[in-house]
């Protein structure tokens, strides 16, 4: 049981003085000591966050309007510029980094009177699915400490699962929200891509990364996303945020239609299938029309992703130079060794072998060949995303086709690792919002179901995975 | 499509600004080769007359004006994380040898 209780219940205790919202930073901060040896955390942000608490009992105090989220304790993944400590991406390249700028999302959430209150743990870079390309150390499942808490916003799927904090924010670029929050027990949100800003996160693959929140209960990421979502003049990329907002949840199953994605079914593991079918019974009871569709080309999605990811991440982490920011190679004779030493020291393997599979697929006499055909065969997925939801309000499957995998077991293959992300992947391509949502366990492990709405959709797609959270309790 | 040869690795290294140790060239060799082996699959797939999609909600040359705007941020903080700092200005190695 959670000692936070809902964010709306947490805010109302502290604007009618019940509790402050320092007890609450406090409270989080206690919780985050205590659960250390998890390490989910790479450095909290005590000071800052003990201060902004202060400043906003004395906002309510003296009758002021402290925000939707006053005084609720928030963890961003590393990837977040946000003042109060360093900004590493759990990368060797970026230690130190002192930021002269906040995120969008930070500063949006604080606009409200959210407090971040530490940094969580990420395979550097968000390159990866259990968190242990940290170039720091890996974290632990909260569920077993022998097991990954999934990635690559490990850190921040184990936090709000071990109560260090109401909520945390992560990045998900081909499941890197949704993942981990199976793995580890929670409800991981990936909004349509452009809804909320980027501004201020470290880039990974622009034309997929979006930003999500982790949270205990899918109302809670409904407020967070509220929040959150829409224009920002420093995203090009974002998009008008809908007109009803995202906190009304108040619909009902009945009659929706819901359709369950056969290629993620086909070969799927038994237990984690058992899982999936008990929910979709309850959907049903519950008055959900469930038809099973068919998207030809989802199993060529993580391949098309392993082109189109890579050569985004290869131009974007171009900027890492030695130069103008981040670690700096010493003792070199000129520039062109400056960039090659600082970039090698300060990369690990998973960043190196991303660049280089990048700069193969773009280099020219191969670009036609896998970047180009990659992007096509995305076409081809988001057409029959279109088709199958001309005929379903939603789709349903698992997130993760097993549970938390132990802790070395997929390091020394790639490609394996990889292929953690297949149930997640397309989404990312597409630019639909999903959701994972607890739906039970296997042997103590939490499964994760996966539910996915057409482009904008956010708003009813939350609502379903409302009422899907309730039926599953 | 067969396997990367030493040659093709260290030509991929030089693209990206990246010296690689011999156990590197080795290690990245078998691993790239094998996800490159699995993405060949894409070479089969139909795709007919279909175009790439490069963007996925449609957006399309999105400007603003063009004017300066006081975004509180002060040259010392622009530059607290330079490696290398002279006159508010980065410093960098000779770039002509």
């Amino acid at each position: 049981m959670s000692q936070w209780g809902s964010v709306s219940s947490l805010v109302k205790d502290v604007q009618t003085r019940k509790r402050t919202a320092k007890e609450l930073v406090q409270q989080s901060l206690k919780t985050i000591k205590v659960n250390e040896d998890y390490k989910a955390i790479i450095a909290t942000t005590e000071e800052r966050a003990l201060k902004r608490a202060d400043e906003i009992d004395r906002q309510i105090a003296q009758g002021e309007d402290a925000g939707r989220l006053a005084g609720v304790p928030f963890i961003a993944k590393d990837n977040f510029l946000a003042f109060g400590a360093d900004t590493t991406a759990a990368s060797n390249i970026l230690k130190g980094f002192d930021t002269p700028y906040q995120a969008t999302a930070i500063e949006r959430l604080e606009a409200e009177g959210a407090i971040c209150v530490a940094k969580a743990n990420l395979d550097a870079f968000a390159h990866g699915s259990s968190t242990e390309n940290s170039d720091f150390f890996a974290t632990h499942n909260p569920h077993d400490k022998t097991r990954v808490p999934g990635g690559s916003s490990g850190g921040s799927a184990a936090a709000v699962v071990l109560d260090m904090a109401p909520f945390a924010l992560g990045t998900d670029t081909g499941g890197s929200i949704r993942l981990p929050a199976a793995f580890c027990g929670a409800v991981g949100y990936k909004p349509t891509y452009g809804l909320v800003s980027r501004y201020g996160v470290i880039a990974m693959a622009s034309s997929t990364d979006v930003i999500g929140p982790l949270t205990r209960s899918v109302e809670d990421a409904a407020l967070v996303l509220d929040v959150m979502a829409g224009k920002d003049e420093f995203d090009s990329t974002t998009i008008e945020r809908g007109k009803e907002g995202y906190t009304d949840l108040a619909g009902n199953l009945k009659g929706k239609k819901i359709g369950l994605i056969k290629e993620y079914f086909d070969g799927l593991d038994e237990d984690v299938k058992k899982v999936i079918d008990a929910a979709t019974i309850k959907l049903k009871k519950a008055g959900a029309e469930v038809v099973e569709v068919s998207m030809p080309s989802l199993p060529l999605a993580l391949a098309v992703y392993y082109i189109i990811c890579p050569a985004e991440v290869s131009s974007n982490l171009s900027r890492y130079d030695g130069q103008r920011f981040g670690f700096s190679a010493k003792d070199v004779k000129d520039i062109d060794e400056s960039y090659k030493k600082s970039r090698s020291q300060g990369f690990g393997s998973e960043a190196k072998r991303r660049i280089m599979i990048g700069a193969y697929v773009l280099s020219s006499g191969y670009y036609d060949a896998y970047y180009k055909r990659a992007q096509t065969v995305r076409t081809k997925l988001i057409n029959e995303f279109k088709e199958a939801f001309s005929n379903v309000d939603f789709l349903l499957g698992p997130t993760a086709p097993s549970t938390a995998f132990k802790i070395g077991q997929n390091t020394d293959d790639p490609l394996k690792m990889y292929l953690t992300d297949i149930m997640t992947v397309a989404v990312n391509l597409v630019g639909v919002p999903a959701i994972s949502v607890p739906a039970g366990e296997i042997s103590g492990l939490p499964v994760g179901l996966q539910l996915i709405a057409p482009q904008k959709k956010d708003r009813e797609l939350l609502e379903m995975a409302d009422k899907t959270e309730e039926l599953l309790k | 499509m067969g396997k990367l040869t030493r040659e093709d690795v260290l030509k991929l290294a030089r693209l990206a600004k990246l010296e690689l140790t011999d156990g590197e060239v080795e290690k990245f060799r078998g691993e790239i080769s094998e996800i490159l082996a699995y993405v060949e699959q894409l070479q089969k797939v139909e795709v007919d007359d279909l175009e790439p999609t490069y963007q996925v909600t449609g957006l399309k040359n999105v400007t603003r004006e063009d004017e300066v705007k006081d975004y509180k941020t002060t040259p010392k903080d622009l530059l607290k994380n330079v490696p290398a700092a002279q006159d508010n200005q980065i410093k960098v190695k000779r770039v002509l040898a």
